[in-house]
């Protein structure tokens, strides 16, 4: 009886903060590595995703892109193509699936997969240097991925 | 006057949008004495991963660069000094010091930093200069270890480094030392933790480029110990591993484990050929 409570307990605080949240775990990406739905069933916000790609806190995306959107942005790598003209490039089901996970669409690129859990060679707890915990968030939550899409999308060739 | 400033600043924080990040092609000779090979033919075991092989000097601003050309713009040789001073101190039940064994360091060190780490019969392992060095203390002085990455231990390793400036880093990946070496190797590679780069990730398919405000460079040895601005002091081979891993979101390696000695291996020697510049200036 006690144990059936709990359980509902679970669900419904699952139910009210994940309303068709997709998991890490169940994130279903096409042949060349695109998702097509939503992660979160709704629609991201490009200003929240602009803060996302440029924090360093977040997705610190400029460390390795240039955006000319965020040039109020100091320092933005090189490692990665720049960013500029990336909604023409790609549509919203490719960004999203190089945002979840890059090496579905780039075999072996070094672009971290920020939307997985599991798979990890030595997975650490943040930037502590120590082991990660069990349950491992991922880099960006599923509202996160949503608000870089967005923005991605709106990053069109002048 | 205040506005100007700002706009100068305003200037610099816009500028590596567009900067030029290669290597340049400077020379640095020490003291107006010593040239350094900074650049050479990468060594055989990498020749089909890149051509040249380049000291992470080349990768730092002029000013950073100026500092390293001048051992009383140095800020390393403050810590060579103390090392010398430790040199003569006698400690442990023994009562020795390591000049009671070896004598004058400038005779008795020359070449040895180019060759380590190195693979040691007696004890049947390859060992880093600090694993000789706290052998040394434990077994020839009754003296207590170093920490790995102490103060003592890196400006010790200065100390021993300069003796052999200006000569080639030449590591021996063979015999008895390329199981260790194969497994430093494999650690190269393998990509850790939740960002999921290896060492290669930045320092091989990446150097010249810019990672937010830093330059990659290759990532080589040949420079260590290491005086970095940023944090004021001199650091080892082992400490600066260990805060690349921990930046891939990674459990990182202990220093002085079997892995990082190995790993030390393998990067050593994909700097032979370089010069040994310990002790260096980085930012
Ligand atoms: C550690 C480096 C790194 C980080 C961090 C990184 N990327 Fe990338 N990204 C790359 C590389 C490299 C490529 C090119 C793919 C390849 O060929 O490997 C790439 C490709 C892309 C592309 C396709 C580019 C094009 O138009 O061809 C997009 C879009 C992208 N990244 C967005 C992002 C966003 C958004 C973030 C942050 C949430 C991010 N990246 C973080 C390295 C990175
Ligand atoms: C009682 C004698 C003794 C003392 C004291 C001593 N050492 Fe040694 N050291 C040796 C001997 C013997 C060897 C060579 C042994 C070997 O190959 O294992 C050696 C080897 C070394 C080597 C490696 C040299 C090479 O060519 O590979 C280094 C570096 C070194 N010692 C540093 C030190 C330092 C630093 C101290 C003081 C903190 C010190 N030693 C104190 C006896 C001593
Ligand atoms: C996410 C990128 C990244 C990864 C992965 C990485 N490093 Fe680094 N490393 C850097 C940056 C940035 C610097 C500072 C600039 C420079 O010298 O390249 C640096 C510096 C170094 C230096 C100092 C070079 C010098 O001349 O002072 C060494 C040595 C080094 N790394 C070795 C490694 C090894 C070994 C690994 C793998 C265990 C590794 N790095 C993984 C980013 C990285």
């Amino acid at each position: 009886m006690k144990l059936k409570s709990l359980t509902l307990a679970a669900v419904m605080i699952g139910g009210v903060a994940y309303a068709a949240e997709v998991a890490p775990t169940e994130v279903a990406f096409d042949e060349y590595g695109a998702v097509e739905a939503s992660l979160t069933g709704k629609p991201g916000d490009p200003a929240a995703g602009a803060m996302v790609v440029g924090s360093k806190s977040a997705g610190n995306c400029v460390a390795c892109h240039a955006v000319s959107a965020l040039s109020d942005i100091p320092f933005h790598g090189e490692v990665g193509p720049t960013l500029d003209g990336a909604g023409d490039r790609w549509s919203e089901a490719e960004l999203r699936g190089l945002m979840v996970n890059a090496k579905k669409t780039f075999d072996g690129t070094v672009m971290p997969a920020f939307y997985k859990t599991d798979g990890f060679t030595r997975p650490g707890d943040g930037y502590t240097g120590k082991a990660a915990g069990a349950d491992l968030p991922p880099l960006l939550s599923a509202e996160q991925i949503e608000d870089v899409v967005a923005f991605l999308v709106t990053l069109k060739e002048e | 006057m205040k506005f100007k400033a700002m706009t100068a600043i305003a200037a610099l924080v816009a500028a590596p949008l567009s900067a030029v990040a290669e290597p340049d092609d400077d020379t640095l000779i020490v003291n107006e004495e010593i040239e350094m090979v900074t650049k050479t033919d990468a060594p055989a075991h990498l020749q089909d991963v890149m051509d040249t092989v380049m000291s992470g000097w080349h990768f730092r601003s002029d000013e950073t660069q100026a500092l390293q050309a001048d051992d009383f713009e140095n800020p390393s040789m403050v810590f060579v000094d103390q090392a010398q001073e430790l040199w003569d101190t006698v400690e442990g039940t023994e009562g020795k010091s390591c000049s009671s064994c070896h004598e004058d360091v400038a005779d008795s060190m020359k070449g040895v930093r180019a060759v380590y780490p190195k693979w040691n019969d007696a004890t049947e392992e390859v060992r880093t200069l600090a694993m000789q060095i706290n052998a040394c203390r434990e077994n020839n002085m009754g003296a207590e270890k170093w920490g790995y990455t102490s103060g003592q231990m890196a400006s010790m390793e200065a100390l021993i480094s300069v003796q052999s400036r200006g000569m080639p880093v030449n590591v021996a990946i063979d015999g008895p030392a390329e199981s260790a070496w194969a497994m430093g190797k494999e650690i190269y590679y393998t990509r850790y933790g939740q960002l999921e780069l290896s060492c290669a990730s930045c320092h091989e398919l990446n150097y010249g480029n810019m990672i937010r405000a830093d330059h990659l460079s290759q990532g080589q040895i040949n420079g260590f110990p290491t005086y970095r601005l940023k944090n004021a002091k001199l650091n080892t081979v082992h400490a600066r591993f260990k805060g690349c891993v921990r930046d891939t979101r990674a459990e990182t390696f202990k220093p002085g484990s079997p892995e990082f000695v190995a790993l030390e291996l393998y990067v050593a020697s994909r700097g032979n050929g370089l010069s040994v510049e310990g002790p260096s200036v980085r930012n």
